[in-house]
């Protein structure tokens, strides 16, 4: 197992001067009368990673679709480069999104395109400017970027869970985001596999400077790859530092979730 | 009573009262649903950039693919008609009016409702299942999250697709039906096919059979409409993706027959 130290070295410096890329506030969300959010508050900045910890159904994955606008909040504010998305119309919500890149946690692949397809869609929608023989390099370099040499013409239900975490993590690349949304990036994957997509995240993290928020059940994972760890417990931020702020921590929940992890 | 008799008799009690008034508050929910989601489609089907590939696609996929079963449902037709034609006219002893009757019957009344019902249960199905399958895997959150207006690309596309491809369709059922008609009717009574469609059509004006024609636009409407509708708004796994197909093909051929009834009445009073 990485030591703290060999950990700290890999990750990449925050910036935490200026407007943070990602800012919630006071996030409350329900479905019905199950309030999954309440009044979940934070921020991520340039080159940070921040993991989201927590029980099955504690709003993980909900805090992840209402930052990207595909869940609306009942209340609360999420920013964007400073930018309010609330009420926002689906054309403006999109030029946000440009910005944006999501892995969902089941990779949701287009089953009806290839590899290649899946990872050159966005830039067929978005980069009208590449040629066609420039855009299939680009897909090249995101697939070699993420580890994937060849296979370029396989259909998502051929290739493995892992291979679908990749191909996903290469379509939420393409257009360059500046904040990186991971649900579960290693999730239902073997310890090599997902040991990989955490050097991988690592790696991007460090080239691009990314402003990353992951969400995983994966102590281990969130340990290598975030610089701060926030545990949600019924709808709110329980606790929010890193690592060593955690094991610190008096709290008999986030003593649990750590023994158990 | 005791109490407890009490509670069982209200228990008892309210359920239909429940019921009744959850599936009320269901319908009208239906519709403020369908038209939110109408208005979506319709501003994203005015404002650019236009999915061209993406039409093209649909069109092939509407138009080329629904070809061979509305021309074989149209010459089905043709051949009903013109048996139960010649059977009814020869009753009151006006077979000379059969060539009339056949393509009043096949252009005015069956081609119409039959290619649509026919493109309902085809396209209708399988819009429905792809998009409810495409929302239930996420991949219309994917569209989204990828800063792509999915009500562009996937129901404007297909919503369009179907207005257009409608009229053209009726149009092969029609020629379709009445190309079986009249060879059915020459087995038994001899006649010449340019016979046949000078007689039939003698007297007839583009208004008789062009508003019943360009009609079919609304049937694509509504079949685009409601397949996309219970396709991108489905919930759950599996069940949801057979809900959604089945339900597109059900209430798109029932608000096809209703929107016949006032697209009937409409053309008689405005092109009579």
């Amino acid at each position: 197992m990485a030591t703290t130290n060999d950990i700290a070295t890999r990750q990449a410096e925050p910036e935490q001067d200026g407007v943070a890329f990602v800012s919630v506030e006071n996030l409350q969300k329900s479905f019905g009368s199950h309030k999954v959010l309440n009044g979940v508050t934070l921020s991520v900045h340039r080159g940070e990673t921040l993991a989201v910890l927590g029980r099955s159904g504690t709003g993980k994955s909900v805090l992840l679709r209402i930052i990207i606008g595909l869940e609306t909040p009942d209340s609360g504010s999420v920013s964007i480069h400073g930018q309010d998305i609330a009420g926002l119309a689906l054309d403006r919500m999109s030029a946000i999104r440009m910005k944006m890149g999501f892995l969902f946690q089941h990779a949701a692949l287009y089953d009806s395109l290839t590899v290649a397809g899946n990872v050159a869609f966005p830039l067929e929608h978005h980069r009208k400017d590449l040629s066609k023989s420039e855009r299939n390099e680009r897909v090249k370099q995101l697939l070699a970027e993420v580890g994937l040499e060849d296979g370029f013409d396989r259909m998502p239900s051929d290739i493995s869970g892992g291979m679908q975490k990749r191909v996903g993590l290469a379509r939420a690349l393409a257009l360059e985001p500046e904040i990186l949304l991971l649900d579960e990036p290693t999730a239902g994957l073997d310890p090599i596999s997902s040991g990989e997509i955490d050097d991988l995240i690592l790696k991007l993290q460090r080239e691009r400077q990314m402003a990353s928020i992951v969400v995983t059940h994966d102590m281990h994972s969130a340990r290598t790859i975030a610089n701060r760890l926030a545990i949600l417990d019924q709808g709110n931020v329980l606790i929010e530092g890193s690592f060593e702020d955690l094991q610190q921590s008096d709290i008999e929940f986030v003593k649990e979730f750590i023994k158990q992890s | 009573m005791s109490p407890n008799e009490r509670e069982l008799a209200s228990a008892a009690f309210d359920p239909p009262a429940t019921t009744l008034s959850s599936t009320f508050k269901g319908f009208f929910e239906w519709f403020g649903n369908l038209g939110i989601f109408t208005s979506q489609v319709f501003r994203a089907a005015v404002t650019p950039p236009v999915e061209w590939r993406e039409l093209a696609r649909q069109l092939d996929e509407v138009g080329s693919k629904s070809f061979p079963l509305v021309v074989m449902a149209g010459a089905a037709i043709g051949v009903v008609i013109s048996l139960e034609t010649r059977y009814s006219l020869g009753r009151f002893g006006a077979r000379s009016m059969f060539p009339t009757a056949l393509v009043y019957s096949v252009v005015q009344i069956m081609g119409p409702i039959i290619t649509g019902l026919v493109v309902c249960g085809r396209v209708g199905a399988g819009i429905g299942a792809e998009l409810a399958s495409m929302k239930v895997s996420e991949q219309i959150d994917a569209i989204e999250a990828s800063a792509i207006n999915p009500y562009r690309l996937l129901a404007a596309t297909r919503i369009v697709a179907c207005i257009l491809m409608l009229p053209l369709l009726t149009v092969a059922a029609d020629a379709s039906g009445l190309i079986t008609g009249w060879f059915a009717q020459s087995l038994v009574e001899p006649l010449s096919f340019h016979q046949f469609i000078s007689s039939g059509f003698s007297g007839a004006t583009f208004s008789a059979f062009l508003p019943q024609t360009f009609k079919t636009a609304v049937y694509g409407l509504i079949i685009g409409l409601i397949a996309c509708f219970q396709g991108m708004t489905t919930q759950g796994g599996a069940e949801g993706v057979g809900r959604a197909a089945t339900n597109s093909v059900v209430l798109g051929s029932l608000f096809l027959i209703l929107a016949d009834v006032v697209l009937v009445k409409f053309i008689l009073v405005v092109f009579s």
